[in-house]
């Protein structure tokens, strides 16, 4: 982005979308929480994974977009900002830093933070790499 | 119960980021993913307070688990931060992801315990 952007009128279908999509995003999230919850002082291996696997999903879904396989106007919106980042979370992460630290798991709090990163762009690369050789043409 | 109000807080969530987007996006011009941070940020707080609060049970699942898990991303937050990297803006993704955990962390530490002191 080199300019402010010039924003269309709100489209009460797209925030519809995004909302539903984020509803949907967030139930998946909470549900895999309570199936697989963290015990003190251990890594939150739940949010890890929520967050790599939609980081990867992010690769796949801004690919197939880039490569005009997905065009509904309602699939970005939906699928993106609405699911993905409803069931991908930033919160959590940080809060969860936070408590592991309070516990004094250091290691492992420092380990989560950078250990998330990683997989969270690896994810994305990943991603991106898969759906770019699906769609090779 | 809870899984109603997850879903509910989630549709919130998730169109604010949105809105939150747009109105920065109009406003200002960056490199870095202003409304992403903005909304990371904001949502660690909340989450933050909420937790030292020591909310629990429906409030933490809507207000929690739904509302800030869907106001923040990690996904877009990862996606925005690869492209960065691939357009070869390095100092740019560095210092965006460096912002955001730090300050994440920072208003989360800073919510939780701010909010406890009111609440001692």
């Amino acid at each position: 982005m080199s300019a402010p952007a010039r924003v269309p009128p709100l489209d009460p279908a797209l925030l519809a979308a995004i909302s539903v999509g984020g509803g949907l995003g967030a139930l998946l999230r909470h549900s895999i929480g309570l199936w697989w919850p963290a015990g003190a002082g251990q890594l939150p291996w739940s949010t890890l994974v929520v967050n790599a696997t939609g980081c990867f999903a992010m690769g796949v879904l801004m690919t197939l977009l880039l490569r005009e396989r997905l065009t509904h106007r309602l699939a970005r919106p939906f699928l993106g900002v609405g699911f993905l980042g409803g069931y991908t979370t930033f919160s959590t992460y940080s809060v969860e830093i936070r408590t592991l630290l309070e516990s004094g798991a250091v290691l492992e709090a420092l380990g989560y933070l950078g250990g998330t990163l990683v997989a969270a762009l690896a994810g994305v690369v990943l991603g991106a790499g898969a759906a770019r050789r699906v769609t090779a043409r | 119960m809870n899984t109603v109000l997850v879903v509910l807080g989630g549709m919130i969530g998730a169109p604010a980021r949105y809105l939150v987007d747009r109105a920065l996006a109009a406003r200002f011009s960056s490199r870095l993913p202003l409304g992403t941070l903005t909304v990371n940020i904001v949502g660690s707080a909340v989450l933050g307070a909420l937790i030292g609060a020591g909310a629990g049970g429906w409030l933490l699942s809507a207000a929690g688990a739904g509302f800030c898990g869907a106001l923040t991303t990690f996904s877009t937050f990862g996606y925005e931060t690869v492209r960065l990297l691939a357009d070869g803006a390095y100092g740019i993704a560095a210092g965006y992801v460096a912002i955001s955990v730090a300050a994440g962390l920072g208003v989360a530490y800073a919510a939780a315990s701010g909010i406890g002191r009111l609440a001692a």
